[in-house]
């Protein structure tokens, strides 16, 4: 039988909150383990009362959504937490924000709300945007024309076991071209599922379709997580616990 | 030192800008989207610091010559960053390693070694400072000077250059880096990178009169600045040193060593740095003591930051809380040579982890030597964070040999020790050890394997349980200089690898206690190159250039040292002076051999190192001048130096809730 500590159990999560931040600038080249460590010393450093596992090495309750790549920077990315305290929601973003890296932004920070189900099952897509510095507007529209008129596009990706060829296409629900500031600029709305399709997948499909390449490495931010709707648009995760209210309302501790 | 300019190596390209202390990032940023672990180039870390450049008149850019997740931790460099920024006058930035995937498209693209600060080029400070905690970092500071655009020889560089500083214990003996290095320092850095600033800053307000040369000269004259180039040597037909002379009259004969005393007075780092990244250490550190006087033979450290100076109890304690509050750590380290041995360990380690009650943060000691520990101090250490593994380290497998290493303790403590601390609910203990010490015979060694299997037999029965761990984990010994050992003969490679070989046979002869020990060892060869260039003089530069030149990098790693590199190079460098890769290992010293640090001073008496030598080969024991009257090493007369230990009698309050 398993052996277990000395002393009480650790007290019981009694809170959820439901988190946005954002991973901006250099910071876009943390990798999702990065993040999870500055997150956890943050939560410490900002005094939230976090509840633990149980067992000889208890670890914070903390919950990670699939997370943007290394080298992608984010404005929705999604974390939940469970509270040994119960505290004002708006409290604790305040108080990690001020905790994080100035790259990182704590941008909102909401109370699970009762019977809304998970978080997880709210997020299936990511809406992208890819900024291709020194590229013609016009030469990623035409790729994106030819890749969208495709059927199947295979690229050769990455993996754990080595290279594997995925179809890029079917995960795109709608892909577009606009010009920036010395940049082209791709915009697509792309879903999750397995192997994932991450931008710099489409990157690869577009020089498969139409020769593509751009000049300079690509910058690419997540502006978006949601469901995706029959409209082609993501809904708002955070939507149903915004609307449910909280389960009980004791009086918040401060953080 | 001309003929090795000949080797095809890297070369570096970089234009020289016009202004300084520009950032180099948005030219880096495209970079760092090709190699691996971007996030150690880009900075920002908790608690750095960027200065503006034209606010400062001395610029140090402080280097850790290894892999950001090994240096960013390093306590040294941490310290002097803060030290220095606090300076009005002064700014100090971190630079690393460069791993070769960034390394090659810095060469491609024109981008020098820049800091990860403020991206600064690293050509554009003042004072380059590198921090040498180990030999095998040398290839990558000429990695660096190359990538920053800096002349690899220290005669080839002007006015305009950094002065390339080293320090760190591994400065104690900077012969071979000699050609490299413009000034190496010796001993604790808090006061002497105030004295250097100071220097350089009256130079350049002055318009930098006589170049670099006077700057030099200047800096020579600082307590414990070495500066090489003012330092001639000469060499007998026998191969060894006959003579050093200082070049200059206003030069010291002989450097000694700086020593900070009164630690309550330097709580650095106040504002640990604090990676994204992940790092070697994830916790942060509070230095409990510096200096270690248990006198073990083999230990560098131990004899070169003497006398013990104690942090108070009441100072460690606002360190670890300023600390805490400022990282958001879950652990802290007591860090020193020998944690249990401060005079209020017992009483520390449970006031702190009153403090931190119910607050997950977990207390750690680095090293415990095995007649220090005790269950109370350690269910202390782990009352209120994760219960990691313990470790000791009783280095020698036998008990002669300990006696050899001074580092005496029983067969019968040792297991008496390590099965208490499995009776009390641990379940995994590492043993260190060395192998290839002075005097050592395979029976040594094989006598590790003996220890090992009685502490499983005696643990699984004090503990009832049969999923306990031992891991034995050994490494070569490396004689190092400013210790009894400087005169031994170093082990070669075959012999440490066959007795190692033994040992592992040995172990599993008995497979239901075998499988319970698990061993851990690097092969000799690493070693027998780190022992070339620790003890190694000036003649050695010309092997790591070579080496470096013919692609020789990050020499602390598997993966990319090449000992049959090093083992060409010595060979082929060495054969003009007569001498070779033996020569500089194997071959024991005699007692009156000018060794090439003899003109640096650490404090020791050279005659009382001899004496303990002949102490070791005897099998004789010599006490801690903490409890015992002092044995005249020499330490404390030659420096104006003391002991500083408690007990105090203070005691920490807890700490008001917030």
């Amino acid at each position: 039988m398993a052996r277990q500590p000395d002393g009480p159990p650790p007290p019981p999560t009694v809170q959820k909150l439901r988190i946005r931040y954002a991973k901006r600038g250099r910071l876009r080249f943390a990798s999702h383990r990065d993040l999870a460590r500055a997150l956890e010393r943050a939560l410490r450093r900002a005094q939230v009362p976090m509840a633990f596992s149980a067992g000889f090495s208890p670890h914070p309750k903390i919950s990670y959504l699939g997370a943007a790549p290394t080298g992608a920077a984010s404005e929705a990315e999604y974390v939940e937490i469970g509270l040994s305290v119960r505290c004002d929601p708006e409290a604790v973003r305040a108080a990690l924000d001020a905790s994080l890296p100035e790259d990182i932004a704590v941008l909102e920070c909401v109370e699970a709300g009762v019977g809304t189900g998970s978080l997880a099952d709210r997020i299936d897509t990511s809406v992208w945007r890819v900024e291709l510095p020194g590229l013609d507007p016009d030469e990623l529209a035409r790729a994106v024309e030819a890749f969208l008129a495709a059927d199947v596009v295979t690229v050769a990706k990455r993996t754990k076991n080595g290279l594997r060829d995925i179809d890029a296409r079917p995960s795109v629900a709608s892909a577009s071209a606009s010009a920036g500031a010395g940049c082209a600029i791709l915009h697509m709305v792309v879903r999750q599922g397995t192997p994932v399709v991450r931008p710099d997948d489409v990157l690869a499909a577009l020089a498969a379709v139409a020769d593509l390449h751009p000049p300079l490495p690509p910058r690419a931010v997540r502006e978006a997580q949601g469901r995706l709707d029959g409209t082609g648009t993501v809904a708002d995760p955070l939507g149903p616990d915004r609307t449910a209210g909280a389960p009980d309302q004791e009086a918040h501790a401060a953080v | 030192m001309s003929s090795v300019g000949s080797y095809p190596g890297p070369v570096m390209t970089a234009e020289l800008r016009t202004t300084t202390g520009e950032s180099l990032y948005p030219r880096l940023e495209p970079l760092l989207a090709q190699i691996q672990k971007p996030i150690q180039y880009v900075g920002g870390e908790l608690n750095a610091q960027v200065k503006p450049w034209d606010a400062a008149a001395v610029h140090w850019a402080l280097m850790y010559p290894d892999a950001y997740e090994v240096g960013l931790p390093n306590q040294g460099l941490m310290i002097l960053y803060e030290v220095l920024n606090e300076r009005s006058d002064a700014l100090a930035e971190r630079t690393y390693a460069v791993w070769p995937d960034l390394a090659a498209l810095m060469r491609e693209q024109g981008v020098p070694q820049f800091t990860v600060d403020g991206h600064r080029a690293v050509a554009d400070f003042d004072v380059l400072g590198v921090s040498f905690a180990t030999e095998l970092g040398y290839t990558n500071l000429l990695e660096a000077l190359d990538l920053a655009g800096v002349p690899l020889h220290a005669v080839d560089r002007d006015e305009s250059h950094p002065v390339v500083v080293a320090g760190g214990h591994a400065a104690f003996n900077p012969e071979p880096v000699a050609d490299f290095v413009d000034c190496a320092v010796l001993g604790d850095g808090e006061q002497v990178v105030g004295d250097i600033t100071d220097v350089v800053k009256a130079w350049k307000a002055e318009d930098r009169p006589g170049g670099r040369e006077e700057l030099l000269a200047r800096l020579a004259r600082v307590d414990g600045v070495y500066v090489p180039r003012f330092y001639a040597m000469s060499y007998g037909d026998d191969g060894a040193i006959a003579s050093v002379t200082p070049t200059r009259a206003d030069v010291p004969a002989k450097v000694g060593k700086r020593t900070v005393m009164d630690l309550d007075e330097w709580p650095y780092p106040k504002q640990p740095l604090v990676p994204l990244a992940e790092s070697v250490h994830e916790r942060m550190s509070v230095e409990i003591f510096r200096g270690c006087t248990r006198g073990c033979r083999f230990c560098q450290a131990g004899m070169i930051t003497r006398p013990v100076r104690e942090r108070t109890i009441t100072g460690i304690g606002s360190m670890v809380d300023a600390g805490l509050k400022a990282t958001g750590y879950e652990e802290v380290g007591l860090l020193s040579l020998s944690s249990a041995d401060h005079s209020e360990i017992g009483q520390l380690a449970k006031e702190l982890a009153d403090r931190y009650e119910g607050t997950n943060t977990g207390l750690s000691l680095p090293s415990t030597r095995v007649d220090a520990f005790n269950v109370t101090l350690a269910n202390e250490l782990s009352r209120n964070g994760r219960r990691s593994g313990l470790t000791f380290a009783p280095e020698g497998g036998s008990e002669r040999i300990r006696r050899v290493i001074n580092k005496t303790v029983s067969k019968e403590d040792l297991v008496r020790t390590v099965t208490t601390a499995y009776a009390n609910g641990w379940t995994q203990v590492k043993l260190y050890f060395m192998c290839g010490l002075p005097t050592e015979t395979d029976e040594d060694v094989l006598e590790i394997a003996d220890l090992a299997v009685e502490v499983i037999r005696a643990g699984r029965e004090a503990s009832g349980r049969k999923d306990i761990r031992c891991t034995v984990s050994i490494g070569g010994f490396v004689p190092k200089p400013h210790t009894p050992f400087q005169w031994a003969s170093q082990a070669g490679p075959e012999m440490i690898d066959n007795r190692l070989r033994l040992l592992r046979q040995k172990i599993n002869e008995d497979r239901k206690i075998g499988r319970s020990i698990g061993l851990r060892y690097h092969d000799g060869k690493p070693g027998a190159i780190e022992g070339l260039l620790s003890r190694g003089d000036r003649r050695v530069g010309r092997v790591i250039e070579r080496v470096w030149r013919e692609g020789g990098r990050f020499d602390g790693w598997s993966e990319h040292f090449s000992y049959e590199r090093w083992v060409a190079a010595a060979a082929e460098e060495l054969a003009p002076f007569g001498v070779d890769l033996d020569w500089y290992t194997t071959r024991e010293r005699t007692e009156h051999e000018i060794l090439p640090w003899d003109h640096l001073d650490s404090g020791l008496d050279k005659e009382w190192l001899w004496e303990d030598w002949q102490a070791a080969i005897s099998e004789d024991e010599v006490a801690d001048c903490r409890w015992t009257p002092c044995y005249d090493c020499g330490v404390c007369p030659t420096n104006g130096t003391e002991i500083q230990i408690g007990p105090t009698g203070r005691s920490l309050l807890p700490l008001t809730v917030v």
